[in-house]
């Protein structure tokens, strides 16, 4: 695996030009939806003049299709966006540009980040970096495969449920999430305001920090932005307590996946930290609140996807409900119009105050329980996923059964906590699994250097 | 035929909802040009107005200000805690598929708007709230298809909400007329209506007399004229009297106002009513205000007519008079500016030289462009002086003011120009009185006045100023005149 200082202080085009052939030989995975390959090169060569300079001068990178970015549609795998070409770039590409990174492509995902596994892309799904008969995990699925597949050292995703941490998992990377409003929204295509982040993939967690550092901080043009906090870390002291979330290891979870778990506590221990089970008791029904306040989100963040302005417009249409009713049914997949109707569904009048208000009152009281726990604990610890990487097709006819592989990554999400996946090894079959690290807002730093401190142990 | 004793069997009901588009530099949520007058379309709209995928709002603190501001107009607690909703429905003005409003905690909270009638009573309207919101676009229909222009979209509003206190389409005028003062007062608003800077929503029910509960109500939307709200409520009340009269049913209903045949028609009914799906906007955090904060701008807060009234009360004008005079805040400015520094005669005196030049019906003035008088404080304070040192007949005056409206000279100088200073210099005086006298036009006046008919001197006086051009004082016109008959 390279890593970013393996990319610095060597020509720019070389990066890129090496980028663009090893993202072509692993075209067979489709984890990418278009290159940006002109753009890059012309960076590259303002890179290698001394134009461009800073901090990841001359390192390629992709973004995760929901990025407003230049030099190739942003289609967010739908066919509603797909000649939508940015007028201007999401904040955080701007800044990866500024300290002189280079995108060289835009990575497939579930059509408007709506799935765990890539296969809701209007486009075609993503395949397992290490099976290429299984899902490569989403929403993020695309970024995290040209990770695993070394084709970049580092690419951006987003994270509503689950959508980074989920993917890196299942492909064996490292996936940060950050706290809510650490790095900027603007420009990146809006699915659930409420707990849309924007966060990365890496091999390795320092890449993961020196991206975060880039990426982080407040932004003017996004109120919801916290205002600068993430400092890397160079070291973390011993004798953390580390809460083992019982919740997360119950028998309905794999165990491989389980065994995998408790030989990272077991790590952890060995680095002198102390790690005990805590319970957290609603955790049980933070997939319930997921699935009705993202829906009612998205209903509303989706709505302005008419086929009036701009993106898919239905032909041959007579009249303005015509219009409407055609350019959506045809311009989103599937899964996007189940996330609407049960969205509106839970937000129109009537039932307003029994689903969307209540699941906003049990929020409340998931947020609550975690404080609790995090009186006494520094950091909790969970798999990613009940499972490894499924197969192709395997729940695509069962919603209920891929929501399922949400329920360890929505709890982090609905209460804004900072999270991350951290390769913990593998299956017998091969297959990665990854462990989750779970933080306080703000404490991002210290989960990263935890990480960080065993993964160089 | 409804008769006006039928229609005093009935009691009518109204609450008004106006909203107000506020005069930021900028839009509520984006940096583009709040200024769409006169822009081509589609000119002032920013990627965060237009919906682009990802962007977001980025509230704007100046307009918070104003709300702030018209809040405290209205008599109303500014709540330390507001926030924003979504107010979700498809439209092509529309480009998020949402409005973005205050549903739940709105920033303004209940007021109280004493509202001045033309015999000088006056009556309260309670405000229920007031929230922040942003306009949509503007549709224009052609033949077989429409266009859309998204220059408005995102101009912050503030939407009034009063509460149904209002009982007579003459007093919904009066309501409406004051919300105008009070928001342009307050500098909250350009206040222009002819470019639909407030708009009023006229929601009206009809009961019997003496009836416990009031009875279904219809909204008339998007009145832009003080007397369009007045003639649409005397509609609705004729026209729902005639339904109850006739043993038939009001709908709950909206209806838009056809200026040109003046009346009221269906537009939605109750049943076709849309399911906005109200939720609170995560993009946008609470607003959250200190005592200290309200406080700071409520200090900026301009005089209102309420201030005026009161001071004015020195100068004895009709109520009628007043309320005309505050139909726009310069003119007050200015009355009010001369009160203090040139006195009760002299504001008096400015007081009914504006008015000869206002136009009696308010929404002409407003609409009109450059209604603001040019003339300058001093000037109004010298001409006064002059009238009342006798200097000037107020014939005289009245051509001067006019005169200076378009000159911009100083009264002196006009009246010196055109000759117009009143002579009181016996003996200039008695060369014209003798002139009258002695012509022979004369001589049956004369004797009737030698008869005891004194009034007829009133014609000799007359004779004496047109000789004079007007420049003679009268008074010792008439004094000479009676010296040398008697």
């Amino acid at each position: 695996m390279t890593l970013i200082a393996d990319y610095i202080g060597r020509s720019a085009r070389d990066n890129v030009l090496s980028a663009i052939a090893k993202a072509q030989d692993n075209e067979q995975y489709h984890a990418l939806l278009s290159l940006t390959k002109e753009r890059a090169l012309e960076r590259a060569d303002a890179v290698d003049r001394g134009d461009i300079t800073g901090k990841l001068a001359g390192v390629p990178f992709v973004v995760k299709d929901n990025f407003l970015a230049f030099g190739a549609p942003t289609t967010a795998a739908s066919k509603m966006l797909e000649h939508f070409n940015a007028p201007l770039q999401s904040t955080a590409v701007e800044k990866l540009e500024a300290e002189g990174a280079i995108c060289i492509g835009k990575a497939n995902l579930d059509a408007f980040a709506h799935g765990g596994s890539t296969e809701n892309s209007a486009y075609g799904p993503t395949k397992n970096a290490f099976d290429q008969t299984r899902v490569a995990g989403g929403s993020s699925g695309g970024s995290a495969v040209v990770t695993a597949l070394d084709i970049v050292p580092f690419a951006l995703g987003s994270d509503t449920g689950g959508s980074i941490r989920l993917p890196a998992s299942f492909n064996g990377v490292v996936g940060v999430k950050p706290t809510y409003g650490t790095v900027s929204r603007y420009g990146v295509v809006a699915m659930a305001s409420s707990t849309d982040v924007i966060g990365v993939f890496t091999t390795n967690v320092a890449d993961a920090e020196q991206v975060m550092d880039i990426i982080a901080g407040t932004d003017p043009k996004d109120m919801t932005t916290l205002a600068n906090f993430f400092i890397p870390k160079r070291t973390i002291e011993s004798g953390k307590k580390i809460g083992l979330v019982k919740e997360f290891m119950t028998d309905d979870v794999d165990p491989e996946v389980r065994r995998r778990t408790l030989e990272y506590a077991q790590r952890l221990r060995d680095n002198g930290h102390i790690v005990e089970e805590v319970t957290l008791p609603i955790a049980a029904h933070t997939l319930a609140m997921y699935y009705i306040i993202v829906p009612a989100e998205v209903s509303s963040n989706l709505a302005r996807y008419d086929g009036i302005r701009y993106g898919y417009r239905a032909d041959g249409v007579m009249t303005l409900a015509e219009l409407y009713g055609r350019t959506r049914d045809e311009g989103f997949v599937t899964e996007n119009k189940r996330r609407i109707m049960i969205g509106s569904y839970v937000l129109s009048s009537g039932y307003f105050d029994a689903y969307y208000l209540q699941a906003q009152k049990a929020r409340t009281l998931l947020i609550t329980e975690f404080n609790t726990l995090f009186k006494d604990y520094d950091v909790l610890l969970g798999p990613v996923a009940p499972m490894p990487a499924f197969k192709l097709g395997e729940n695509t006819s069962d919603p209920i059964k891929m929501y399922l592989a949400d329920i360890m990554t929505v709890p982090a999400s609905l209460a804004g906590l900072p999270a991350m996946s951290i390769p913990a090894g593998a299956n017998s079959a091969g297959l990665p699994i990854g462990v989750q690290l779970i933080g306080q807002k703000r404490s991002d730093a210290d989960l990263l250097a935890l990480a960080r401190s065993l993964e160089e142990m | 035929m409804i008769t006006d004793e039928i229609l005093d069997k009935y009691i009518m009901t109204i609450g008004i909802e106006c909203h107000v588009q506020l005069s930021t530099l900028t839009k509520l949520f984006s940096g583009a040009d709040n200024d769409a007058r006169d822009k081509s379309p589609n000119s002032v709209v920013s990627p965060i107005d237009f919906g682009l995928p990802g962007m977001l709002p980025v509230l704007n603190r100046q307009a918070v200000n104003l709300a702030i501001k018209a809040g405290k107009a209205l008599g109303s607690e500014i709540a330390r805690v507001s926030r924003f909703d979504r107010k979700h429905y498809f439209y092509p003005d529309l480009p998020k598929g949402y409005q973005t409003t205050q549903m739940y905690q709105p920033i303004i909270g209940a007021g109280l708007v004493n509202v001045p009638r033309e015999d000088g009573s006056s009556f309260d309207v309670r405000i229920h709230h007031a929230h922040m919101e942003e306009d949509a676009g503007k549709l224009t229909h052609f033949g077989d298809y429409s266009l859309v222009d998204l220059n408005r979209a995102g101009t912050p509003l503030i939407e009034i909400v009063s509460e149904p206190d209002i009982h007579s389409a003459s007093d919904a005028k009066g309501f409406a007329t004051e919300l105008y003062r009070l928001m342009t007062y307050a500098g909250v608003t350009n206040g222009d209506l002819y470019h639909g800077n407030m708009r009023f929503d006229v929601n009206v029910s009809v009961a019997p007399k003496g009836a416990t509960e009031l009875g279904l109500r219809a909204e008339v939307k998007n009145l832009n004229s003080f007397r369009s709200v007045e003639r649409a409520a005397d509609f609705e009340f004729r026209r729902q009297v005639e339904r109850l009269e006739k043993g038939e049913r009001i709908v709950q209903e909206t209806r838009g106002w056809i200026e040109a045949k003046q009346k009221t028609i269906s537009q939605r009914s109750k049943e076709d009513a849309q399911d906005y799906r109200y939720m609170p906007d995560a993009d946008i955090p609470p607003i959250i205000l200190t005592t200290e904060e309200i406080d700071e701008i409520q200090a900026t807060l301009p005089r209102l007519p309420a201030f005026y009234r009161q001071e004015w009360k020195v100068m004895e004008l009709d109520s009628t008079v007043v309320n005309a005079l505050l139909s726009t805040k310069s003119q007050s400015e200015l009355v009010q500016s001369v009160l203090e520094t040139g006195g009760v005669s002299a504001a008096r005196r400015t007081a009914l030289w504006i008015l000869m030049v206002l136009p009696r019906d308010i929404d002409q003035v407003v609409r009109a462009t450059g209604n603001d008088l040019s003339i300058s404080e001093e000037s109004f304070i010298e001409l006064a002086a002059m009238v009342d040192g006798n200097e000037l007949s107020s014939t005289a005056a009245k051509e001067i003011f006019f005169e200076m409206q378009r000159s911009n000279s100083s009264p002196r100088v006009i009246a010196e120009e055109k000759n117009l200073l009143q002579v009181s210099d016996e003996g200039t005086i008695v060369a014209f009185v003798d002139e009258v006298l002695s012509d022979p036009a004369s001589t049956k006046a004369i004797e009737d006045i030698k008869n005891g008919d004194d009034k007829v001197i009133g014609f000799l006086v007359g004779q004496v100023m047109k000789k004079s051009r007007g420049t003679a004082n009268p008074k010792l016109a008439q004094k000479l005149i009676r010296e040398r008959i008697v």
